[in-house]
C-alpha cells in the first residue's frame, strides 16, 4: 500500500513523551542512576524547528557486512561463535506508520557474555571473530534484519550477585531530533528478565514486555539461525493540518 | 464505548550502558575494521560555510566527578540558520554540512569535543528568531532515558536576552548553566547532572 501523507515533509511536532512509561532517572536499585539522575524539574518544550528536524542517514554509509555481526570481525572464512539468529523487525511511530530511513546500530556482548572492550573485567573469553557492533537502515516499510550470535548473560557489578539477562543495546534515529531513543532488546523466555535492576527501572510490565523479542518461527532458516522478532516504536508526529505556524516558518 | 485511538507506546528507553562506544564510536573504542570512521566524528569540512568553532567540555556527576562513559550527539543549523533535514521548510541548507555530530567523552579526562561552525538563528513557533543555540543529547550508564538540553553562546548576549525559550526559565539563575563561556573559538560547556549548578535539561 503506498502511504502518500509519507510523501509529504513532516513538519508536525511530535507527542509528548509518555514519561510515566519511560524509566524514571533515579532509580535506586540501579546504583549508578543515583548520581547521574538530574533532580530537577525538566524544562517542557513543544517542538521548534530545532527538535522536529533531524539529520538523515542514506544507504550509502553501509558497508555489506555491516548488519552481519557473525562474520563483519570475523577473520575470513571464520565466523563468530554462538547460536546464530536473525533479528528483524519493523521500527513504526505510535501511529503505527512505518518509520523509512531509520538508522539503527547495535551492540552486545558474545556469546559468553564478554564485552570488546578494555574496561570489561568479566573472566569469560573474548572471541577473536567478535567484534559486538552493527548497524542498518530501514526499507521504505520500516523493515530491518541483521544477523548475529545470541549474546550471553553476564555478571556486573551493581548488587552482590546482578545478573543481566541476554540482551542487545539499540540506537535508533528516526526523522527528528526529538525521537532519538536508546533501548535494550531481550529474548523470550528468559527468566532472567525479571531479575535484572536496569529492567526494573522500567515501571510498567507491559513496557518491559514490549522490549521482549519474539522466538519467529517462521521466520526461522533451516539448519541456519533462528529468528527473532524485535519492533520498535518511535514518537508520534502530529498531523500538521492545524498547527498554528507563523510566516517564516 | 469509542472508537480506539489506535496508537502504540514508544519502545521504554533502557540505558546505554558502561559499553555505548562500542556500539556507537567503535573506532574510539578499539574496534577497527568494522567500519571505515565513526559516524559524526568529522562534521566539517573544507567546503563547508561559516565560522569554525570548537565546543569542548565535561559531564560531571552529583560528586563533580567527569563522567568518562557518556556519550554526547549534537544538532544544530547551518550559518545560515537552516537545518539539513526533509522536514526543513524554509530553504536549502549547506549541502556540505550535516548539522550533526557525536562524540565520546575522553576515558581519562571526561572530555567530550565537537569541531563545528557556529549555527545561525533559527524561528521560533510564533516565528520570533531564536539566539543561535545547538541541540544536545547525552546519554550514559546511569542514564535511563537520554537528556536533552541546549547550548547557547556566551557571546551573544543580546540575542540570548531576547531567546523565547530562555525566557521561559523560572529560575533566572539557571539561565547560565545553558550559555558556553567563549573563549576565541573555543566554547566550553560543562554539563552538571546535579547540583547547585544542575544543567536545564528539556522534555522536548
Amino acid at each position: 500500500m503506498t502511504d502518500l501523507s509519507n510523501r509529504k515533509p513532516e513538519t508536525g511536532a511530535f507527542f509528548s513523551r509518555d514519561r510515566l512509561w519511560h524509566p524514571p532517572g533515579l532509580t535506586p536499585g540501579y546504583k549508578t542512576s543515583v548520581l547521574r539522575s538530574p533532580q530537577k524539574a525538566l524544562l517542557s518544550l513543544d517542538g521548534t524547528v530545532s527538535e522536529i528536524t533531524g539529520p538523515v542517514f542514506g544507504h550509502s554509509i553501509l558497508g555489506e557486512l555491516d548488519n552481519d555481526l557473525i562474520h563483519n570481525f570475523a577473520k575470513s572464512g571464520e565466523s563468530a561463535i554462538g547460536e546464530r539468529i536473525i533479528v528483524h523487525g519493523r521500527v513504526l511511530d505510535e501511529r503505527a506508520r512505518p518509520v523509512a530511513g531509520a538508522l539503527l546500530e547495535f551492540w552486545q556482548a558474545n556469546a559468553g557474555g564478554r564485552y570488546r572492550h578494555k574496561k570489561e573485567s568479566y573472566l569469560a573469553p573474548l572471541d577473536p571473530n567478535f567484534g559486538g557492533c552493527g548497524r542498518t537502515i530501514t526499507d521504505a516499510d520500516g523493515y530491518y534484519a541483521f544477523r548475529t550470535i545470541k549474546p550471553g548473560p553476564y555478571p556486573w557489578p551493581n548488587g552482590v550477585n546482578d545478573w543481566r539477562p541476554a540482551h542487545i543495546h539499540f540506537s535508533v534515529f528516526g526523522h527528528g531530533f526529538a525521537q532519538r531513543l536508546i533501548t535494550q532488546m531481550y529474548f523470550e523466555g528468559d527468566p532472567m528478565i525479571w531479575k535484572c535492576p536496569i529492567v526494573q527501572t522500567i515501571p510498567d510490565k507491559a513496557a518491559i514486555e514490549q522490549l521482549v523479542a519474539a522466538l519467529d518461527w517462521g521466520n526461522t532458516i533451516p539448519m541456519d539461525a533462528r529468528a527473532y522478532k524485535f519492533d520498535i516504536v518511535l514518537r508520534g508526529r502530529r498531523s500538521t493540518l492545524f498547527e498554528n505556524r507563523m510566516e517564516g516558518n | 464505548m469509542v472508537q480506539p485511538l489506535g496508537y502504540l507506546k514508544e519502545s521504554a528507553s533502557q540505558t546505554a550502558g558502561p559499553y555505548v562506544h562500542i556500539g556507537l564510536t567503535p573506532n574510539f573504542s578499539g574496534i577497527d575494521g568494522v567500519y571505515e570512521s565513526d559516524l559524526g566524528a568529522i562534521m566539517v569540512t573544507d567546503k563547508t560555510l561559516g565560522r569554525r568553532i570548537t565546543i569542548t567540555g565535561r559531564v560531571l556527576d552529583g560528586t563533580g566527578t567527569p563522567l568518562k562513559d557518556a556519550l554526547l550527539e549534537i544538532w544544530q543549523a547551518d550559518a545560515a540558520g537552516l537545518y539539513n533535514s526533509p522536514s526543513e521548510l524554509r530553504g536549502s541548507a549547506d549541502p556540505n554540512f550535516s548539522g550533526w555530530g557525536r562524540s565520546a567523552t575522553d576515558g581519562v579526562t571526561g572530555e567530550y569535543r565537537f569541531e563545528t561552525i557556529k549555527p545561525g538563528r533559527v524561528p521560533f513557533k510564533d516565528g520570533r528568531l531564536m539566539a543561535p543555540h545547538i541541540s544536545v543529547w547525552i546519554v550514559a550508564r546511569g542514564i535511563n532515558l537520554g537528556l536533552n538540553t541546549r547550548l547557547y553562546f556566551g557571546d551573544e548576549e543580546a540575542a540570548n536576552a531576547e531567546d523565547p525559550v530562555l525566557a521561559r526559565i523560572e529560575h533566572r539563575v539557571r539561565v547560565p548553566t545553558l550559555v558556553a563561556m567563549a573563549d576565541g573559538d573555543t566554547y566550553r560547556f560543562d554539563i552538571h547532572l546535579q547540583g547547585d549548578k544542575e544543567t536545564v535539561f528539556f522534555d522536548i
